[in-house]
């Protein structure tokens, strides 16, 4: 996979949280993902398509989404329900579209599909495409959430 | 800039429509309506005017653009201040979406500042 592909994903998603939900946050270090089971408790996913085809999925800890959408609405947010469930597709939508701006810039147009959003402890995240999956770890003060990219070889 | 206008936010995500309605309050609009898509809200046009109308782009049924370009079509609301906020940030969208005839454009995430900025130049 073109590791170029990477980076615009996690200038994106520091530059959505940042804005929308006032959260600093701390990218680790990428790894190869080599199962299919969530890191977190509530997962965004969005297919994309052009140069390459692939998806990406944003999994938030419970604690951590609790937080950016409380933060996003103002006010607290206590378990996960379907409010999560639509702010999760809608930040995942937003990385999407400003990690597609960025691509653009590089010469890379895609285009991508509404998102779709799975809950739940221990669910599978499912990528459509069989590339490798690129996972990058984010911290948070409350908790953590990961980034998975996967496009096509 | 005139608060007491009738505003329709048009967006298939409800988390997005409460943000938004959040920073409307917060500047001082009070008549505030929602649609989910663009279908939704030629239906809540044709029922009572509308006097802004502030719609994202990717949505099911009936996209941002779509409705821009319905609206644009239309006598009563050819000239409907529309400010499209979307996370569809690319050239050919701007460009797509000032050729429909948008009023404005703000790409996703966003400020409230920001939000207030181009509602103030649409609106004087």
């Amino acid at each position: 996979m073109d590791v170029a592909l990477i980076n615009p994903f996690v200038t994106a998603t520091t530059n959505v949280l940042e804005t929308m939900a006032f959260v600093e946050v701390d990218a680790g270090k990428p790894y190869l993902k080599k199962d299919n089971i969530a890191k977190g408790d509530v997962t965004g996913v969005i297919g994309l398509t052009g140069v390459a085809n692939g998806t990406i999925a944003v999994t938030f800890q419970e604690e951590c989404i609790l937080k950016i959408v409380s933060n996003m609405f103002g006010e607290k947010m206590t378990e996960l329900n379907h409010e999560i469930a639509d702010a999760v597709g809608e930040l995942t939508n937003m990385i999407s579209g400003q990690a597609r701006k960025e691509l653009e810039e590089l010469g890379k147009v895609f285009k991508a599909a509404i998102p779709s959003v799975i809950t739940g402890k221990n669910h599978s995240i499912t990528h459509y495409t069989k590339g490798p999956k690129i996972a990058i770890p984010f911290n948070t003060e409350n908790g953590g959430f990961t980034i998975e990219v996967c496009f096509e070889r | 800039m005139d608060t007491s206008i009738k505003v329709l936010i048009v967006d298939d995500f409800a988390t997005m429509r409460r943000i938004l309605k959040n920073i409307l309050k917060q500047i001082g609009f009070k008549n505030l309506l929602e649609a989910d898509d663009g279908t939704t809200a030629l239906e809540v046009m044709e029922k009572q005017v509308v006097d802004l109308v502030i719609s994202d782009w990717n949505m099911p049924k009936m996209t941002g653009l779509e409705l821009l370009k319905t609206i644009r079509a239309d006598k009563q609301y050819a000239r409907v201040p529309f400010l499209m906020v979307t996370a569809e940030a690319q050239k050919q969208n701007v460009i797509e979406a000032v050729q429909a005839g948008v009023s404005n454009y703000v790409v996703k995430p966003f400020t409230a500042e920001a939000i207030s900025e181009k509602l103030g130049k649409i609106l004087k």
